[in-house]
């Protein structure tokens, strides 16, 4: 058992433990979204105790666990209340979960996104649970007049064992409510974690099946009108004019206006991308209405010249510019080579890389690369804004409402507390929604009409308003010696307008003779997080190439690959390598075993990776089989090193995703630019993933080492694309160096 | 404008609307099902797939005019407890991440199995192939559609 002070949360902790003293009955208004699932079959209670944030206690047993982060697919909606559920003591089917709306003074970091959920909520949840236990065992103390020491529980129901007293949670949860909140709590062994561990279906399941509202398209209210943007159709380009004197003649149309979604002298945060800034909404009664409205606008055009914004950030406020200019893939490929030839910026070195390569026996040098690719997330991006002088109620998909709240006030000029967030379920994310451009632009729109709005993005609006995954060039180089050991490594990466490069991740740590080198060219095609940012791309290019290495100097892939962890292990070169080595080749050991590595049946062709990042380790061993002379994914097994997992079977779920989407951005991800436009603008020529891509069977194994919970939407994404080209190289003889490999280059 | 009485779901719903509204929308906007989903109004992903009589269809291609008298179905029209066989091959292999495909999956796939009652594995692969899911839950699709099979 460990003890913790509670003071990490204590303030949202007080907050509402003083909104329910003496055990105060809620509003039932809240209360009205919080019906039972009929799966549950669970009787509501007629009183509901707030003891924290987080928890609410029925008098009949039942608790409403509230789910704090956006959820976007990863299954947070059930794997954080089942945290909070494991301290509180209770039975799962005795559960609610309700997704909270934004509320930063109640909970914490209502953030979605690198694979920091359940890694950064694991504490606070933990404390929401176990607080809520100890303040009804004090309440049973007090009740039955004994010491709160010898008050035990189990799944909802208070013993003591002197008096053989026992009372449910719901008997004792209005005397809890008032009960001050506690200094510390115990905190469970997780030995003793008795939901923890265990799989439970999605929360929402019976909801997804049968069609219920749940996404940010979903939300409607009494007189809401659509919204659609125009907007650029290059990169580059800026509005000038528009008529809309047919526009505004069509059926069901209410209004056309110009917004500007962030106004010239506004210091930007991270995550305040906004490609086109300057747009055309058309407001009217009905999507379909609206849309063909909004192909009716005569819009006009004009390349804009090079402008600067302001940047905030911890280095404090920087300016950015971004350059003019109608830009050609053809172009960034000739530059990107050209940049590669040089010497880049130095960001590490460890001995003296330049020798190693003079001495080397066997050079290998390599270059790989990708294009930009589009996150195409199933429900377009949409939200819905209410504005009016009082308030901005805004609702729908966002990873990120903390910063959009941000943006929000700053543009609309009203305090964070007149800004009301409710976060819907999301059809997926994939990073981009980090980027809450389009709920700006909902509200400007609502303001400036003066009615409750929705703004709906076409797919091809969603496709063509950028933030895309950068476009990546990397140069790998190796020196062997003649007994073939590593004895240098070079990687110069780079990318429009950023570079993938890790740095200090492995190989980093493992060669003696080490320099990596990076490089950007500016670029007005915008760009942001995409599952695994950077890892994405830097996994696939350096663990192809450890490959290509290993095979040069005779050795098995794997076994190449541990000896550099071992290294890396018992004697690191350099002191920022940002690995665990052990765990590293904790998972590439497990995948060995797990897959039956060096006992391929005839005809299967394997290939192995494996990477770090989001504090994870994640290895894959990849099956190909050819049939019919095409290659065939046959089985893809996994190894996951994420210490504890809450929900196995959603984290097993979440890893088989991962599998599949990296298998088809590596195959087929690629968007391209002439003269500012994007060549793809919907799924029929943007290609991801389909069923008979996906591989027969996916087999995940976690590594169990008890210790607090790491990342896992990110992680298994990266090496799959590299077991994939090394996997295709094994079935084909031909090494992929380019995405999409589709191209077989 | 023009009214049309289509059979939705069982129950005769009258619309007023532009005859060239996709029967998406129609669903939508005007008759608020919203588990019909938009996905790319192209064809290409598959969200929004409905029956029309037994056959499975692009909502967003299917002109409210073209429907006539014929049956619609919509994923609300399966059951609404979750009770049809493919509903709950679904929960059982706990599919859905982000969840948003999965009426068009799940339209899809009991279309299949309704001309197909023990599909193989190139069959599911021939008929699912529209449906994207871009989570890439398609192991856990075809693990559905095979326990709906012998179900």
């Amino acid at each position: 058992m460990t003890v913790v002070k509670t003071t990490f949360n204590r303030r949202s902790f007080l907050k509402s433990s003083v909104l329910a003293s003496g055990g105060m009955l809620l509003g039932f208004s809240w209360m009205a979204s919080c019906k039972a699932s009929p799966a549950q079959g669970l009787t509501l209670p007629d009183e509901w105790f707030e003891i924290n944030a987080y928890l609410k206690i029925g008098n009949n047993g039942v608790v409403t666990i509230m789910s704090p982060n956006p959820e976007f697919g990863s299954n947070v909606k059930t794997s954080m209340p089942m945290i909070v559920a494991e301290e509180l003591d209770i039975d799962w089917d005795k559960v609610i979960v309700e997704q909270a709306d934004f509320h930063p003074e109640r909970f914490d970091r209502q953030f979605t996104g690198g694979s920091q959920g359940i890694r950064q909520g694991w504490d606070p949840l933990r404390m929401a649970g176990a607080t809520a236990r100890q303040m009804l065992r004090e309440a049973a103390a007090q009740a039955w007049q004994v010491p709160v020491e010898e008050i035990t529980t189990s799944a909802g129901i208070l013993y003591h064992q002197n008096s053989g007293k026992e009372a449910g949670y719901g008997e004792m949860a209005s005397a809890a409510a008032s009960i001050p909140v506690p200094e510390e709590v115990e905190l469970k062994d997780p030995k003793d974690f008795k939901i923890i561990g265990t799989s439970r279906k999605n929360v929402d399941g019976l909801k997804m099946v049968t069609g219920v509202p749940l996404y940010g398209l979903d939300y409607y209210k009494e007189g809401t009108l659509t919204a659609m943007i125009v907007h650029p159709p290059a990169f580059g380009m800026k509005l000038k004019s528009f008529d809309d004197s047919v526009t505004r003649t069509m059926p069901g149309i209410r209004d056309v206006l110009r917004i500007k979604t962030l106004l010239d002298d506004y210091e930007r945060g991270g995550f305040d991308t906004d490609t086109f800034p300057d747009l055309v909404a058309v407001v009217g009664n009905s999507t379909w209405e609206v849309w063909k409205a909004k192909e009716a606008l005569k819009v006009e055009w004009e390349p804009f010249e090079e402008y600067t914004f302001k940047m905030g950030g911890f280095r404090g406020t920087q300016t950015v510019t971004v350059p003019a200019g109608l830009e050609n893939t053809s172009d960034h490929q000739a530059r990107m080579a050209e940049m590669a030839s040089k010497p880049g910026r130095e960001v590490r070195r460890d001995g003296n890389p330049e020798q190693a390569f003079k001495n080397a026996a066997k050079v290998i040098e390599r270059t790989y690369t990708s294009p930009f690719c589009v996150h195409c997330s199933m429900e377009p991006h949409n939200f819905f804004a209410h504005v009016t002088e009082e308030r901005a109620e805004v609702a729908g998909p966002v990873q990120a409402p903390e910063f959009v709240e941000r943006t929000l006030s700053a543009r609309l000029g009203m305090p964070l507390e007149k800004i009301d967030i409710q976060l819907t379920r999301m059809g997926g994310g994939f990073g981009r929604r980090a980027y809450g451009h389009y709920a700006v632009e909902a509200a400007l729109i609502s303001q400036q009409v003066k009615a409750p709005v929705k703004l709906v993005y076409t797919r091809e609006d969603d496709m063509t308003f950028g933030i895309y995954r950068p476009a990546y060039h990397m140069v790998y180089r190796a020196a062997l010696d003649s007994d073939n050991n590593l004895i240098g490594f070079h990687v110069r990466g780079g990318g429009i307008p950023e570079s993938a490069l890790h740095a200090n991740r492995f190989p980093a740590g493992s060669v003696d003779n080490y320099l990596a080198e990076d490089w950007s060219i500016p670029s007005n095609i915008t760009v942001g997080a995409f599952r695994a940012p950077g890892s994405n791309f830097n996994a696939t290019a350096e663990q192809s190439f450890l490959d290509e290495v290993a095979e040069a100097a005779g050795k098995d892939p794997i076994e190449f690959r541990l000896e550099l962890m071992r290294r890396a292990q018992e004697n690191p070169v350099g002191e920022r390598n940002d690995y665990d080595a052990a765990r590293y080749a904790g998972v590439l050991e497990l995948v060995r075993d797990e897959s039956g590595w060096g006992e391929a049946a005839p005809g299967v062709h394997r290939g192995v990776a494996a990477y770090f990042c989001h504090n994870s380790y994640v290895a894959h061993v990849l099956d190909m089989v050819m049939e019919n002379g095409k290659p065939v994914v046959e089985r893809v097994s996994c190894a996951i090193d994420c210490g504890i997992v809450v929900n196995p079977d959603g984290a097993t779920n979440m890893a088989e995703g991962a599998i599949v989407d990296g298998i088809g951005v590596a195959m087929y991800g690629n968007l391209s630019f002439n003269d500012g436009v994007p060549d793809k603008d919907n799924l029929d020529t943007y290609e991801l993933s389909r069923i008979s891509d996906a591989p027969r069977k996916i087999d995940v194994h976690f590594v169990k080492n008890g210790i607090d919970p790491t990342g896992m939407g990110e992680p298994p994404f990266p090496p799959v694309m590299a077991a994939l080209a090394n996997a295709l190289y094994s079935a084909t003889g031909k090494r992929l160096y380019h995405q999409p490999f589709i191209n077989g280059a | 404008m023009a009214i049309f009485n289509l059979n939705i779901n069982g129950k005769m719903r009258e619309v007023d609307v532009d005859p060239t509204t996709p029967m998406l929308w129609v669903l939508r906007d005007h008759l608020r099902l919203l588990g019909t989903k938009y996905g790319c109004g192209v064809s290409a992903c598959g969200a929004c797939t409905v029956h029309l009589g037994d056959v499975a269809v692009r909502s967003c291609q299917l002109a409210v005019s073209e429907v006539g008298d014929q049956r619609i179905t919509t994923i609300e029209g399966l059951s609404k407890d979750g009770t049809h066989p493919v509903q709950k091959a679904w929960l059982e292999h706990d599919v859905a991440q982000c969840g948003y495909c999965q009426p068009g999956q799940i339209m899809t796939a009991v279309a299949l199995l309704n001309h197909n009652p023990d599909p193989s594995d190139l069959e599911i692969d021939e008929a699912m192939y529209g449906n994207l899911c871009r989570c890439g839950t398609y192991t856990r699709i075809k693990a559905a559609i095979k326990t709906a099979a012998n179900s």
